[in-house]
Order: C-alpha cells, then sequence, then structure tokens
C-alpha cells in the first residue's frame, strides 16, 4: 500500500554565503513512511533537525537531495521538487502545519485567524466561527479574547489559537512542530484527545514533541533523527 | 479565496527586458501569475523592480519579450500588439494601479466621492444616484467615513489618501492590480491597517495582484509567491515562506539577514 507520507534519502544543508558560504550540514539519508492513522513522533536532541525535517515536508525549507512523496488528490506530489503552486495546492486540501510559534495578523481578531484556513476552504464564514469558537472553548481560552487580535496574548493563549487554526481543517496530513510546548497540564490533555481523535479519523501524523507523557501518550512510532546527523563537514 | 487548480494564468511574463539607452532597466524576466495569486516582487532601490512594474503593466514599452493578459473573454492578448485605445480602457476596466504617492493616482482637486465616482463613470455608469451609491459604500469598505464623501483628498491624512486610491482603483472590480510600495511612506501603525485591509480585499475579491516592495514584512503579509531582483534580474524566486526562511540566493541571504528585529 501507498504510504501517505513517504520520505526517501532526504538531506538538507545550509550554505551560508555571508559566511564565505561554510556549509552546515543538518540531516543526510532521511527515510521513514506514514500511515494514515499514525502518529510518527521526530526525537532527539535540539539541533538534531527535527523541525527542519518538518520544514522540507511542508516546502518551507528546501530539500537538498531525496523524495517527499506526499499523496495528494488521488496521485503522488514530490515537495522535494514541487512548483510554488503546487505546493499552495497541496497545503491547501492535504497538508496542515501546527507551528511552534503564531504568526499574528496585525488587527484580526483570534476567532478569526483559526477560522481563516476554513473561510478559505470554502466554509461559510458563520459556520467557520462558530467551529472555531467551539474548540476554543475546549481549549480553554477564555470567551474575551475571541475578538482581540492574538499579538498581545501570552504564549499559551497564542499557541491554542494556532492548534485550533491547525486543527480545524480536515487534512489527510498533519504536522506538529511542539503544539504542547507551552500549554498547562490541562490543556496539553485536551491536545493529547485532538490528537487521538484525528488518528481515529484517518489522519496521519508526524510531530516533534519534547514532552514524554504527550509523546508517550500519541506516539505510534518515535524516530531518532541523531541517526541522520551527518559528519560535520565544513565546505 | 477564488483560487483554482487548473485556471490557465493571467498573465504570461516571457524573457522580458527594458534597457534605458545603455543601462539595464530589467533583463530577461519570466513568471506567470496565476488568479487570485498575490506575486511581490522584492529587491532594494535600482534593482528593476518598479521597471518590471511599469512595462508589465503597459505604461512603459519594453525593449524585448512578450506580455501576455487573459482577456475576460478569455483570450490570451500580447500586450505590445495593442491600441492606445485598448490599453486605455484595460486599464480603466480590469486593471489597479496603487502607487506609492496617493497624489499620483488621485485627482487632487476633485471630492473624495468623485474620485472614486470617476473611474465607474469612465466605464459607462451614468446614473449619478447609483454612482455615488456605489462610491459611498467604497469609501466605506475603506474605512473612510461617510461625512467625508464631499472632502477633497487635499484634507486627507496620508493614510486615508492612500485608502482612497485603493477605493477608486477596485471600483470597477479590476481582475488585476499593480501596487508599487503601497504602504511607502506610511506610519508603522497606519501601514499595518492598511496592510490588514489590502490583504481581506484581496481575498474577499479574488483578485489577482503584483506588489512591488523593498519591505519583506509586507510581502509576508501579503504574497504568496516572491521574486527577488537584483541589477535588473530575478535571482530567486519561490513560496514567499520558503524564500523568506530558507533563502538561497546569497543576496537574499543578506535582504533575510538585514531585517531588524523588534
Amino acid at each position: 500500500m501507498t504510504k501517505r507520507l513517504l520520505l526517501t534519502g532526504v538531506s538538507k544543508s545550509f550554505t551560508l554565503h555571508l559566511r564565505d558560504g561554510v556549509t552546515l550540514p543538518v540531516v543526510a539519508g532521511v527515510s521513514f513512511g506514514i500511515d494514515g492513522g499514525e502518529c510518527v513522533v521526530l526525537g532527539g536532541q535540539s539541533g538534531a533537525g527535527k523541525s527542519s525535517i518538518l520544514k522540507m515536508v511542508y516546502g518551507n525549507y528546501g530539500v537538498g537531495a531525496g523524495q517527499i512523496l506526499i499523496s495528494h488528490d488521488g496521485g503522488q506530489v514530490d515537495m522535494a521538487c514541487a512548483a510554488a503552486r503546487q505546493v499552495m495546492q497541496v497545503r491547501r486540501r492535504t497538508l496542515g502545519y501546527v507551528s511552534q510559534f503564531l504568526r499574528a495578523i496585525p488587527r484580526v481578531a483570534a476567532i478569526d485567524v483559526a477560522a481563516e484556513p476554513l473561510v478559505q476552504a470554502g466554509v461559510a464564514v458563520a459556520t467557520a466561527r462558530d467551529r472555531t469558537a467551539d474548540l476554543f472553548t475546549r481549549l480553554n481560552l477564555p470567551e474575551r479574547l475571541w475578538s482581540l487580535p492574538p499579538a498581545t496574548f501570552s504564549g499559551g493563549e497564542q499557541q491554542r489559537v494556532n492548534i485550533a487554526r491547525g486543527f480545524l481543517p480536515d487534512l489527510p496530513v498533519l504536522l506538529l512542530d511542539e503544539p504542547t510546548a507551552s500549554l498547562d497540564a490541562r490543556n496539553r490533555q485536551v491536545v493529547i484527545d485532538m490528537i487521538a481523535e484525528k488518528k481515529a479519523n484517518g489522519t496521519a501524523l508526524l510531530g516533534i514533541f519534547h514532552d514524554a507523557d504527550v509523546r508517550d501518550a500519541v506516539a505510534d512510532r518515535v524516530i531518532d533523527v541523531s541517526r541522520f546527523a551527518c559528519a560535520a563537514v565544513a565546505a | 479565496m477564488t483560487m483554482q487548480d487548473n485556471d490557465p494564468p493571467l498573465m504570461r511574463v516571457s524573457k522580458l527586458s527594458h534597457m534605458y539607452g545603455d543601462r539595464i532597466g530589467c533583463r530577461d524576466v519570466s513568471f506567470d501569475l496565476y488568479p487570485g495569486e498575490v506575486l511581490a516582487v522584492v529587491g532594494e532601490s535600482g534593482s528593476g523592480k518598479t521597471t518590471l512594474l511599469n512595462c508589465v503593466s503597459a505604461r512603459l514599452q519594453s525593449s524585448a519579450g512578450t506580455i501576455s493578459y487573459r482577456m475576460r473573454d478569455g483570450r490570451m492578448q500580447d500586450l505590445n500588439a495593442l491600441s492606445e485605445a485598448e490599453r486605455r480602457f484595460l486599464m480603466r476596466t480590469d486593471w489597479g494601479f496603487v502607487h506609492q504617492n496617493p497624489a499620483d493616482g488621485l485627482r487632487m482637486n476633485v471630492s473624495a466621492g468623485a474620485n472614486v465616482g470617476e473611474r465607474l463613470m469612465a466605464v459607462g455608469q451614468r446614473h449619478y444616484g447609483r454612482i455615488r451609491e456605489t462610491a459611498d459604500d467604497w469609501l466605506g469598505r475603506v474605512e473612510i467615513g461617510h461625512d467625508r464623501i464631499d472632502d477633497r483628498p487635499g484634507t486627507f491624512s496620508g493614510g486615508m489618501r492612500q485608502r482612497l486610491q485603493i477605493a477608486r482603483n477596485l471600483v470597477t472590480g479590476p481582475r488585476l492590480v499593480f501596487m508599487d510600495e503601497p504602504t511607502g511612506g506610511l506610519d508603522v501603525s497606519v501601514q499595518a491597517r492598511l496592510l490588514d485591509l489590502l490583504r481581506g480585499l484581496v481575498d474577499d475579491l479574488g483578485l489577482s495582484a503584483i506588489v512591488v516592495t523593498h519591505d519583506l514584512a509586507v510581502a509576508r503579509l501579503l504574497s504568496q509567491r516572491m521574486m527577488v531582483m537584483k541589477d535588473g534580474q530575478v535571482i530567486e524566486t519561490g513560496l514567499t515562506d520558503r524564500v523568506l526562511d530558507d533563502p538561497q540566493a546569497p543576496y537574499t541571504q543578506l535582504l533575510v539577514s538585514s531585517i531588524l528585529q523588534v
């Protein structure tokens, strides 16, 4: 059976042209696959390249070598070499991403920030707001914050807006970059439950979690990214 | 967003060059722009981005290359082959052009309402009441109070003038809007309001846009795709977040690393 997401021989390095073109190798030979209904967690210490792998899958970082095949619209797209327009289509209909930090848009209310992907997918604004309000309630985000722009929110409040934004659309593949890092125990448990529901619905999840308890609760497999570390060879 | 997967491009630019005598304005630029897509063109002063904008908006005759545009009837039209009358008609109906300096895009000696209404009259509307009603509606959409409809733009602040210019451009329902540093010269708080407004309008109306800016934050907020220019040439292109988060070309790395963090 075709994997929902399949990485084969993926490598990444950064060339710093402002530092005499020095090359920083990040990862090499990254190969693994994820099926629907499965949650794979990337492990390994800070700097091992976990976030870089997520960002390559999302098309946010360029890919040095290898293939990142994602099932999209009945076919497969290689995110390593897809054109910008194709990446946008994959993000709109197949691939979601919950980043660690919210990129707040000035003047836009939290509820509209979180509802935006639903509205862009064609859901009526009122319906999208209702669904967002339900999820905000579940995430214990105080109602008095919903109509305010999130720029002044605390880290944990911003993160819950971000989680709602990422979890609301029903996309077949979801990337999670430490979505529970600034949450208290009660809200961590809500996110654990939400991840379990996504798995039950057949979503393929790839995540990074530093909390051992969250990781143990959601992971079907942990992949230690340090085994993809490349020997540091400077150019 | 009204972006569809299999729409043909709205504009196709191929090997476009413009020379100012011996000096290069822009050289060998090619790109496709799709319906509903916002393309940012970034680079420092003198990189050729405004020359490029003026060429693709048919305000400047290019020295070489082709620009074709999908007309409302679906056929691709070579812009260099347009007659002057056809070119003017396109600019009045299907296109908008937002200048950095609102005074370049407004008529400063007539009222705000007339500035908006004039574009409607140019496309053949004659009913005074309806024109005024539409103008009033558009002033509201760009957050200009109804009580200012009879005031001249000279009495407006810089931010209000820029919003009036946007209303004047969008009132005829264009499919493509060109913007040259739309937030340049405005205070940051005024910029944020204008960006939010532009972002909402582009989304609601499903507009395509080409935005020239030297401000990478503006590009990040408004565009999905980005072209980086230097010395008249495109040196890097791609998804806006990819170009900003993992810049490849030495010059793009310099630009991105030069952003001040607050």
